[in-house]
């Protein structure tokens, strides 16, 4: 299934970021088309986006495609709306960094798919409870892995991977529920 | 007094200093408080109303919603409950969750509430003369009748007249129900096959726009926030009250009435704001708008020389008869989609038990057991929600995807509440070994069941087994007379009565003991039935405004 930068904004719904966050992420995009911006936030390409959608390659399913671009849209209005948010993703990254150059000799978003995973669960991020306070484990949960997920399985089209084009989180409102399975 | 000083302390620059003696003072700024404040404000009257927490920011309800759905937040993080300023304890038979069940700021419980406002029944205001249990209500269903109706435009009730066994009504409801669901359609036919009668739910959700609010748009965590201001919470009513006049101060707990003009008379609320003052607000009437727990608790706080055992607590009722709803309920799987947790809210019940809880239908056994009403409830957000299972640890990726498919899709449930018997022994009383954030003592909630509830509560798992099984549910789990918990509906505790020596406040909701102080709670109902409490207490709300009003 491919995401689009139509289902990130849908997803910001769930997230804080509707209306006036998510407008801006459409015209940082727009902005973007034309010049890369200076490097005084994130934008595509940002060391802090190539982690995060690192990430979500590894904790997204694999039928899922288009990540890129969802997970850039999505986290840039979370940036925006949220600076508190972006400063923990910031020291979770981090700290992924280090442990991946400690072990692998390259920055986390560097390595590939199946290395990133072997860290991740290394570091004991899988067995681990989100905790914005925590240990460096509970942090990348909070602040990276269940962020994502967060995004993803709020959004209609996260649900309708599992089912249900309305999950909970998402203002999909109250046709859906009527509806029978197709 | 500089603003940091007028402000209590909080640095936003709001004045939270008394106003001059005012017509009326309101203590509480949940749905009873907000009602009575504007209809009075709307009548001319100066009205403050004083306020425990604060006022919530409603741009930061999408973030609240956030908070209800990941992991390490727990429920009273999602409205900021705990801490000093909400200690409480718990020392009956029944450990009591106090902090789950309410919330304190402008909007009070309602902010996290259901939305379920139904009518009690004829019946419930004569349970003593129709069971031999409970107490009677010094007024009747028919004295309540157009305070419901008002109640209903007031909150913005979306129903159907389409329920049997509802007590008679003068109007439509204010709003259209919200259709049945697919899920509600599943079950359609066994309780057609089973003589059990099912109808459309009363919500206090907007199914359309209504009073400058919009309709629902699906998020479906109504419990414990809605992000879009659809579901009716009193934050909106207080917005009312402002518009007319009232004054409303947050972050100002009030600690005690004070009398004087003679012991019949409070003269003064004296509440302190966050930096530890201590204010007092003068007023012609008060009235306690502060829940079913911690309105007994002012009135305990208030003791003095004329009043040892606390204010208008002459009969000792203060705190006693502590009533709760009990919650039942039974879920499995079908092996078909059941199309759940698209919307946060109920769509269909049966309240075919509630008169006549032990009557047999042709596929269902009667009971002679001596029972309580039953309600019956089929849920729309029965078995997980998948992000919340997406969020809860282990598996990502393929592995995550193939538990959510697993888990999500073919779970059913249903609810219901249960009536429970008044027990004296239910109480709330001070802990004078805790004291909260201002040196006060704290509450103390002792709760327990007796063996009807007990009996009613298997005999509503009896109906939700015989429907379930009917359906061609694998019932998987039960809560029941061993497992059951509270519906956080705090009622009793300050009940009303004609008998002074019987009860706290008179049909009028005035305390029998002091002349211009009013009660409009929960904490007034002598029997609590078995339906959500929100729409009596805003009828009686609505109520009580009318005799204060006649007596300023």
């Amino acid at each position: 299934m491919e995401l689009t930068r139509r289902d990130a904004l849908a997803a910001l719904a769930s997230a804080g970021v509707v209306g006036g966050g998510a407008a801006a992420a459409l015209a940082r995009e727009r902005r973007e088309a034309t010049a890369r911006r200076p490097t005084d936030g994130e934008s595509a390409g940002s060391p802090l986006l190539d982690a995060l959608v690192a990430t979500a390659e590894v904790v997204y399913p694999e039928e899922v495609s288009g990540v890129p671009a969802f997970v850039e849209t999505y986290s840039l209005a979370r940036f925006d709306a949220r600076p508190d948010y972006r400063a923990g993703v910031r020291d979770a990254v981090e700290e992924l960094d280090d442990h991946a150059r400690a072990w692998y000799d390259e920055a986390y978003a560097a390595l590939d798919r199946g290395t990133r995973d072997d860290l991740l669960r290394s570091m004991g991020v899988d067995a681990a409870e989100e905790d914005p306070e925590g240990t460096t484990a509970e942090r990348v949960r909070f602040y990276a892995v269940n962020e994502l997920l967060f995004a993803l399985y709020t959004s209609p089209a996260g649900g309708r991977l599992v089912g249900i084009e309305n999950p909970q989180g998402h203002p999909g409102g109250t046709e859906s529920y009527r509806r029978g399975p197709r | 007094m500089s603003g940091r000083e007028r402000d209590g302390g909080v640095g936003d620059g709001v004045d939270r200093t008394p106003s001059k003696r005012v017509d009326v003072c309101v203590v509480g700024a949940g749905p009873a408080g907000a009602l009575v404040a504007t209809d009075l404000a709307r009548a001319g009257h100066d009205v403050v109303v004083l306020e425990a927490g604060p006022r919530f920011d409603p741009a930061e309800r999408l973030e609240r919603m956030e908070r209800s759905i990941r992991p390490s937040y727990d429920r009273a993080d999602v409205w900021g409950m705990g801490g000093d300023r909400d200690a409480f304890s718990s020392t009956g038979e029944l450990y009591y969750p106090l902090n789950a069940a309410r919330v304190k700021g402008v909007g009070g419980s309602t902010l996290h509430w259901q939305g379920m406002v139904m009518r009690l029944h004829e019946s419930d205001f004569e349970r003593r003369t129709r069971s031999g249990y409970g107490a009677d209500w010094p007024i009747d269903y028919d004295d309540l009748r157009p305070y419901y109706a008002r109640a209903e435009r007031r909150l913005g009730v979306a129903g159907a007249s389409d329920n049997p066994f509802a007590p008679p009504r003068e109007e439509p409801h204010p709003l259209p129900a919200f259709p049945p669901s697919y899920s509600d359609s599943l079950f359609a036919p066994a309780c057609e096959r089973l003589g059990v009668t099912t109808h459309s739910v009363p919500n206090a959700r907007n199914s359309e726009a209504y009073d400058g609010r919009s309709a629902c748009v699906g998020y479906g965590t109504c419990q414990p926030v809605c992000p879009s201001g659809a579901k009716w919470s009193a934050d909106h009513e207080i917005a009312r009250a402002e518009e007319a006049g009232a004054r409303v101060v947050d972050r100002a707990a009030v600690g005690r009435l004070v009398t004087g003009e003679g012991d019949d008379r409070v003269t003064g609320a004296v509440y302190a704001t966050p930096d530890g003052a201590e204010h007092r607000q003068e007023a012609r009437r008060f009235v306690l708008a502060a829940g079913g727990v911690e309105t007994p608790r002012l009135l305990l706080l208030s003791r003095s020389p004329d009043h040892p055992d606390g204010l208008a607590n002459s009969s000792g009722l203060v705190g006693r008869y502590f009533t709760e709803h009990l919650f039942a309920g039974a879920g499995g799987r079908l092996d078909e989609p059941t199309r759940q947790n698209h919307v946060g809210f109920n769509t269909t019940e049966s309240h075919q038990f509630y008169d006549d809880p032990g009557a047999g239908t042709g596929g269902v056994p009667s009971s002679d057991a001596d029972l309580a009403p039953i309600k019956l409830e089929f849920l729309n957000y029965a078995g997980p929600s998948p992000v919340e299972t997406a969020l809860s640890g282990g598996e990502w990726g393929d592995a995550l995807l193939s538990r959510l498919r697993e888990e999500y899709g073919t779970h059913v449930a249903m609810g219901g509440l249960v009536e429970q018997t008044p027990r004296r022994e239910n109480r709330v009383t001070l802990d004078p070994s805790r004291t909260d954030d201002h040196g006060n003592p704290v509450p103390d909630v002792r709760w327990s069941l007796d063996a009807r509830t007990r009996r009613t509560l298997a005999r509503a798992n009896e109906l939700q087994h015989a429907i379930l099984e009917e359906t061609g549910v694998d019932v998987e789990w039960t809560v029941g007379p061993a497992t059951t918990g509270p519906a956080y509906h705090h009622m009793g505790t300050t009940r009303m009565g004609t008998d002074p020596t019987a009860s706290v406040v008179d049909a009028r909701l005035r305390t029998h003991e002091v002349r211009n102080l009013s009660v409009a709670s929960s904490s007034v109902f002598p029997t609590g039935g078995a339906m959500n409490p929100t729409l009596t207490i805003a009828a009686l709300a609505l109520k009580c405004a009318d005799h204060v009003r006649e007596a300023l």
